[in-house]
């Protein structure tokens, strides 16, 4: 099993399809879930403290905004741990809790930078736009499969 | 799937089926006689409890439609004060908007999936050109010369 790296950090369908192909999803939700059942200083423990952007500072420097820094003491684990990276372009979605567009570019540059297998594709908004968007992230997974086992 | 230090886990279980609907799911989930906490939603379930029952009982909620039920996992669980719309004076739970925009593009999915299996040809996908700047630029002067 292949830890893939997802973007945007929160997919639902990716982090499904991982799971489907049999790899391991590194999303944004397990950080999260370790963040508050971590007995901590603060009761109940928050997902983001003021002790996130020190961390932050290994993936972005002191001048960066705290929030960037926050929120890549996050990411940037995850990228650490990564074997492989999906990355979904074009998402028109990324708002809410993932509107940082900053963070975003950072993130997104980290996973390519690392020099793992990283595919990059465009949200699907058609049947045919789908079944390419399926295809070709089935066939990434298999192929890391493949590696593994050679 | 990440093993998690407190040996729990929380499972968001999204249905996009037309044979299956959240109380299918549920009640699946009832019928099991597992120790784990369930919510039922508008979207579908949230699943949470110790890892090995949450994972065996989505197993079994996935299994009624495999291509059409989608899973991710949850960072807090249902209900959590820190993030339940009951003690933040209502609104939608931050995350709410990119899940619901994902869940429009699952019927999608799910019959590409459907495709997958079945081993049917990829055809090449014909995508709408971008508009160049030079055919704006004329339609914009074509209508303010009117």
């Amino acid at each position: 099993m292949t830890k893939v790296f997802i973007y945007p950090t929160n997919s639902l369908i990716l982090s499904d399809l991982i799971e489907r192909f049999g790899h391991t999803p590194l999303a944004m939700m397990g950080q999260v879930h370790e963040k508050i059942t971590t007995i901590g200083i603060d009761s109940p423990p928050l997902n983001i403290t003021p002790e996130d952007p020190k961390h932050g500072l290994k993936y972005a420097a002191v001048e960066v905004p705290a929030g960037v820094r926050g929120r890549m003491a996050l990411v940037g684990p995850l990228i650490d741990e990564a074997e492989a990276a999906i990355i979904v372009d074009d998402a028109a979605i990324s708002f809410g809790c993932m509107g940082c567009a900053r963070t975003n570019e950072l993130t997104k540059f980290l996973a390519r930078d690392k020099g793992i297998p990283v595919l990059e594709l465009t949200y699907p908004y058609s049947d045919a736009e789908g079944k390419e968007f399926v295809y070709k992230i089935g066939e990434f997974l298999k192929s890391l499969t493949k590696e593994e086992l050679s | 799937m990440v093993v998690h230090e407190d040996g729990t886990i929380t499972k968001l279980v999204v249905i996009s089926s037309d044979s299956v609907l959240p109380i299918d799911a549920a009640l699946e989930v009832y019928e099991s006689e597992i120790d784990i906490t369930i919510k039922e939603t508008c979207f579908g379930t949230m699943v949470t409890g110790p890892e090995d029952a949450v994972n065996k009982v989505v197993e079994k909620v996935v299994a009624l439609d495999k291509n059409h039920i989608f899973v991710k996992e949850r960072g807090f669980p249902p209900g959590d004060d820190r993030r339940c719309r009951a003690g933040r004076g209502g609104g939608p739970r931050p995350g709410f908007h990119f899940l619901r925009n994902e869940i429009g593009m699952l019927p999608i999915i799910g019959k590409a999936l459907d495709d997958y299996d079945n081993n049917v040809p990829l055809e090449k996908v014909v995508r709408p050109e971008k508009l160049k700047v030079l055919i704006l630029k004329d339609i914009i002067e074509s209508e303010l010369t009117r």
